[in-house]
């Protein structure tokens, strides 16, 4: 059975103009249809305001679907006696590292969302540690999260969703506010996370450098998947992303354009090492 | 750095600090009580011999404890001062409409001292307890208040969020100031009503940044099944163990003390 | 030189127990018109470094010299240093706090003493410079998009038209459209208005097509300084010190490795085409001569 899926998935927000006197209805996510399987790594791609965070948040149930019905492990988010089950089974990291972590101590903090679940104090104990060790933040668990990097308090924050056992774990974009390194470092700890301990990933994300690893990749437009595949047919379709003003990796970019000049390499390249391969097979 | 200026919390292996952190509370608030019990001048040695005993045991530098009674320097200086010089009685020395009276002075030094050892004594508590720890131990003990519909454990959380946001707020009205300097905003020169109107563009993008985390730290709270205090549990439960126990013997001790000085007058 | 800096050091909380080293002894000019761009991992001591340039922040020791002149003498005015060199701080769109879009930008203006009919004027201008259309003018900033926000932002530092214009991360957190908005723009604001413009970024890829020079630091001291295809040479080196050279570096590198004649220079994605194209005939037309 699929882990989530959605069925006609609709959302429309209310917009009050500045004199509150007029509203207007935005539609920011329109029909949407998919099944994620237990395990899968799945990317979101698309650029502000495509309604890729709106959907994310159905998922553990911060949104309710205006329209269409969203089940998370055979539970319909709609359901608000279900409410607490369902963001236990989905867990979310959000964007700003600062703004999501409570604790005034690192594994305070991951001790969080146990604490809300009403698990014992043992327990929790073991939780956090794993949590923390799973992030390989196990040192850093006396320390304040004001004194962390950027990359650190992600990881800090992935714990501390890891920690209440989630089947899934939704990223909203966990990445746009680091820097290369701490971005690197966020996402080794989420492969690593999907890859040992077979948690359902779906990471949002503008990189497309950072999609590579997934299993499928969606992406959305003006709240409509729009294309929907693996990374590397989705890769092949340079114009189209670049239609939607995604911009491709060099890579890509490099064996579109020498393509397009006449080389004969493969479409549907997607890393480095499969661009050099080509190349020198030419040779 | 904000987080050094905050809370001052000094690490340090001591009895002090390892003492469970409702103990501390209820001991600087059974010794402020006491404070205003004794008035004679052993009472006085009493509260200052028991203050050197506790900064002793805490390993905290008595020049760091000392530095907590400078915020409170000017507030000090203007009671003394206004006492000194209103408390009606025997004359000793006058200038113009001014007047000293003996029993100023004795309010004065009393009143100085009481501050003195009060912020001293409270500082101990601030120096040796974690600021988390010390909110832990508020909700727990005025835990009862609940029944008073008081909310109690909301309190609590909102003071833990606070203590965790002032330092980010703090460096943020930093970026904030340098980048509206950097459009040339002069902060500095100015009588008093042109420097309140330069903090505008200071304070406005504050208030919309705390907003803008309040928001988001709200949806991720809810996002990790935050609903309320009901139900939840703890990771660091607080529990008692024997030298707490002790502590509230000592702390009985001295109050009963105190109240024997009050009763003798000396 | 419009800017010098001279055995600049500067160390955090000096004389306290938290002393901290966060430049020392840079040596650096600017000439007008360069496009400069400033790498270095997070705390190396960019974003402090580019305080210095407009006198945000006094160094403990050295020279900062403006167009000449000492910044830090007895009697110079800092805050018309300050509109000479524009800073635009990372996540700009934070510092706005004005009704309308068009009054925020006139701030600056305004702190430079100018008449209401200047400062309106100069807004508009830099708005326009921007992009930013004009029936926004009179809407609160707080309503528009993020990359909207962050081009107001810019503009507010615009509009006391300075000579020289400092970014940090500008694009960070922009989605791919916003990110090259703002390349875009400071691109033209270099080629049409002849602005010196110093760009601190964590993206090779940007800095590799459109800076002309290259600055790593790296703890607290110049690395290197040179043209990005001189610094990317050393992409050893750069990883070493926690940073990379763009993905094209490493592809050409391997390229060359496996066999085929490529430059390795080439930094960018149509320099890297153009090379292998060359390279793959060359490799062609020669098994054909033999």
């Amino acid at each position: 059975m699929s882990i989530i899926r959605a069925e006609h998935l609709g959302f429309n927000y209310v917009k009050y103009s500045d004199s509150n006197e007029s509203e207007e209805t935005v539609r920011a996510v329109e029909n949407v249809d998919f099944e994620v399987e237990k395990g899968e790594f799945i990317a979101i791609l698309g650029h502000n305001g495509s309604g890729k965070s709106t959907l994310a948040k159905h998922i553990n149930a911060l949104l309710i679907p205006s329209e269409g019905t969203m089940w998370v492990d055979g539970i319909n988010t709609s359901e608000e006696e279900e409410l607490w089950k369902v963001r236990q089974k989905a867990g979310m990291v959000f964007q700003n590292p600062d703004n999501q972590i409570i604790g005034t101590i690192v594994d305070e903090d991951v001790a969080f969302g146990p604490e809300n679940l009403g698990v014992g104090t043992d327990d929790i104990w073991k939780r956090v540690d794993d949590a923390l060790a799973g992030v390989g933040m196990l040192g850093f668990r006396d320390r304040s999260p004001n004194r962390l990097s950027g990359g650190q308090k992600q990881r800090v924050a992935i714990a501390g969703v890891v920690a209440m056992h989630p089947d899934c774990i939704v990223l909203d974009e966990p990445t746009a506010m680091l820097d290369p390194n701490g971005r690197k470092e966020v996402l080794e700890v989420v492969r690593e996370l999907n890859r040992k301990e077979k948690v359902t990933v779906i990471l949002i994300t503008h990189y497309m450098e950072e999609v590579v690893f997934a299993d499928r990749v969606f992406v959305m437009d003006s709240g409509r998947i729009i294309l929907q595949g693996t990374p590397r047919e989705v890769f092949s379709q340079v114009e189209t992303l670049k239609k939607y003003r995604l911009s491709v990796p060099q890579v890509t970019e490099l064996a579109y354009e020498l393509r397009s000049s006449g080389c004969d390499i493969p479409a549907d390249i997607l890393t480095a090492d499969e661009l050099v391969e080509a190349l020198c097979r030419l040779n | 750095m904000g987080e050094l200026t905050l809370g001052q919390y000094y690490p340090a292996e001591s009895i002090l600090h390892r003492l469970d952190p409702r103990v501390k509370l209820v001991g600087t608030i059974v010794y402020i009580v006491g404070l205003f019990q004794v008035s004679g001048v052993f009472g006085y040695l009493f509260a200052a011999a028991v203050l050197f005993v506790l900064v002793f045991l805490s390993k905290v530098p008595f020049s760091h404890v000392l530095k907590s009674l400078k915020p409170v320097f000017v507030l000090l200086c203007i009671t003394m001062l206004i006492n000194m010089f209103l408390i009606p009685g025997r004359v000793l020395w006058s200038f113009w409409i001014f007047r000293i009276t003996a029993e100023g002075i004795r309010q004065a030094v009393t009143m100085g001292l009481r501050l003195i050892f009060l912020v001293m004594g409270s500082s101990i508590m601030t120096l040796t307890t974690t600021p988390n720890a010390l909110t832990d131990a508020m909700e727990n003990l005025f835990g009862f208040l609940r029944i008073v519909k008081v909310p109690v454990h909301e309190i609590s959380m909102m003071m833990s969020i606070a203590l965790r946001f002032i330092p980010i707020l703090t460096e943020e009205m930093d970026k904030i100031r340098k980048a509206q300097m950097a459009r040339g905003a002069d902060f500095e020169s100015g009588g008093l009503i042109r420097r309140l109107k330069a903090m505008i563009p200071l304070l406005v993008p504050l208030f919309v940044s705390a907003f803008r985390r309040a928001n988001d730290l709200a949806m991720a709270m809810e996002a990790r099944c935050y609903h309320g205090g009901d139900g939840r549990t703890r990771m660091k439960p607080l529990r008692y163990a024997a030298a707490d126990f002790v502590a509230y013997g000592l702390l009985a001790a001295f109050l009963a003390g105190c109240i024997v000085f009050r009763v003798t007058g000396l | 030189m419009q800017i010098e800096l001279k055995d600049v050091s500067y160390t955090y909380g000096l004389n306290t127990v938290y002393e901290v080293s966060a430049l020392s002894g840079i040596n650096l000019s600017v000439k007008e018109g360069e496009f400069i761009a400033i790498a270095g991992q997070t705390g190396s001591g960019k974003s402090t470094l580019i305080q210095h340039l407009n006198g945000l922040i006094r160094p403990t020791s050295g020279r900062i010299l403006f167009e000449g002149k000492d910044i830090w003498e007895e009697g110079y005015d800092l805050r018309e240093l300050r509109t000479h060199v524009g800073l635009v701080f990372q996540y700009p769109e934070n510092q706005l706090f004005e009704t309308t879009v068009v009054k925020d930008v006139m701030f600056g203006p305004r702190n430079q003493g100018l008449s209401e009919e200047e400062c309106r004027q100069r807004a508009e201008e830099a708005l326009k410079l921007v992009g930013i259309p004009e029936e926004l003018l009179e809407t609160s900033p707080f309503d528009l998009s993020g990359g909207q926000k962050r081009r107001v932002a810019v503009a507010g530092v615009l509009a006391m038209n300075p000579e020289v214009l400092i970014l940090d991360e500008p694009t960070a957190g922009l989605d791919p459209a916003g990110r090259e908005e703002i390349l875009t723009l400071i691109r033209r604001l270099r080629d049409r208005q002849g602005i010196t413009i110093i760009l601190v970024s964590h993206s090779m890829e940007d800095v590799a097509s459109y800076a002309g020079r290259m600055i790593v630091i790296h703890q607290g001291k110049i690395a290197f300084d040179g043209t990005p295809r001189q610094v990317f040479a050393h992409y050893r080196e750069l990883e070493e010190i926690g940073l990379a050279a763009p993905q094209i570096t490493y592809i050409m590198h391997a390229l060359k490795k496996g066999g085929l004649d490529v430059d390795v220079n080439a930094i960018t994605v149509s320099e890297a085409k153009r090379s292998i194209l060359l390279a793959l005939a060359m490799a062609r037309s020669g098994t054909v001569h033999v």
